[in-house]
């Protein structure tokens, strides 16, 4: 898949006043402004281009439906954030009560200091796309909290409560994930590790 | 101090939200392995920082079918105030029939008691 380099944050608060007071066509596009960035969290969270576009679409029905609700005090795309992680989750559970779907289990590294040479350019984008994979390979519970606290930075609290876990099951969690990642990128590390002690 | 009483901690610290206390530092700083643990948690965070900024392209037709979705919603919602409306009238109008059916009676019973207490004297 094809990566686009965010346009970052455009002020949406006019496009929010307007679409909370009924406007339609501001809601439209406050969805074309954001819908990349949702579309983005939600195929990090499930890990397939089919659930993530059922997530992004929940998400937004979610959000035209509770537009009222939201009081500005986050920003929209913060709002959505949480929206699609609540709606990931779902959509998650509802995939594994009907498929009985296998976790998937972890995955493997890269890196990413300022570069001169072409070859650490190139060894950093290896890296990058070997953590991704990475986190792609790791089981979806413990994939979304190491995506929504290292990626998007959310309190564990709001993790906790987009989740439906409790505060300390999210850190437990993120705990694990970020061992499996350590594990599966530096296997020798890893390795030495289960070896040690 | 073990390792294992140390690494627990690395991924908060490699996020830069937690400081080690002065007994994990100093086993770090003797401690070549959790040295480099901690290089690779701290390569791990900043790499996993830097995906964030790169939006994955989504494929064509998302947007229609979610401007689709959204109109079909919101459709619903007119759809369900609108008889949500109706039934407040409905209820309305039948509380309303209701009422003046009692007050309709309770003057005629009142005037057949009058006429009744009339013939009487």
């Amino acid at each position: 898949m094809s990566e686009v380099r965010s346009s970052d944050q455009v002020d949406l608060s006019a496009l929010v006043d307007a679409a909370r007071q009924g406007d339609h066509r501001a809601f439209d596009e406050l969805v074309r402004q954001t819908y990349a960035e949702t579309y983005t969290l939600a195929f990090r969270l499930v890990g397939n281009e089919e659930d993530a576009r059922d997530v992004t679409q929940e998400a937004y029905i979610r959000a035209f439906k509770g537009l009222r609700r939201f009081r500005g005090e986050a920003r929209f795309s913060t709002w959505m954030y949480r929206i699609t992680a609540n709606c990931a989750s779902t959509h998650l559970g509802r995939r594994r009560r009907h498929r009985h779907d296998e976790l998937f289990d972890d995955a493997p590294v890269a890196d990413d200091a300022p570069m001169a040479s072409p070859e650490l350019r190139a060894e950093a984008a290896d890296f990058n796309r070997r953590v991704k994979d990475a986190v792609d390979r790791l089981p979806p519970k413990l994939r979304a909290v190491v995506v929504l606290r290292d990626l998007y930075d959310m309190p564990h609290e709001v993790i906790a409560a987009e989740l439906g876990i409790s505060e300390s099951a999210a850190k437990v969690r993120l705990h694990r994930a970020r061992r499996q990642l350590r594990d599966d990128l530096f296997p020798i590390q890893g390795m030495e590790a289960a070896h040690a002690v | 101090m073990q390792c294992d009483d140390v690494t627990s901690d690395f991924g908060e610290v490699a996020a830069g939200r937690l400081l080690l206390g002065g007994d994990e530092r100093a086993h770090v700083e003797q401690c070549l392995r959790c040295q480099a643990d901690l290089v690779h948690y701290r390569r791990l965070l900043r790499t996993l920082r830097s995906v964030r900024t790169e939006l994955l392209e989504p494929a064509p037709g998302l947007l229609t079918d979610v401007l689709a979705a959204v109109s079909a919603a919101g459709e619903q919602g007119a759809i369900v105030s609108v008889l949500r409306g109706r039934r407040v009238a409905y209820v309305g109008g039948i509380a309303a029939a209701a009422t003046a059916a009692a007050a309709g009676g309770a003057l005629v019973l009142a005037s057949r008691s009058r006429r009744r207490v009339r013939l009487a004297s």
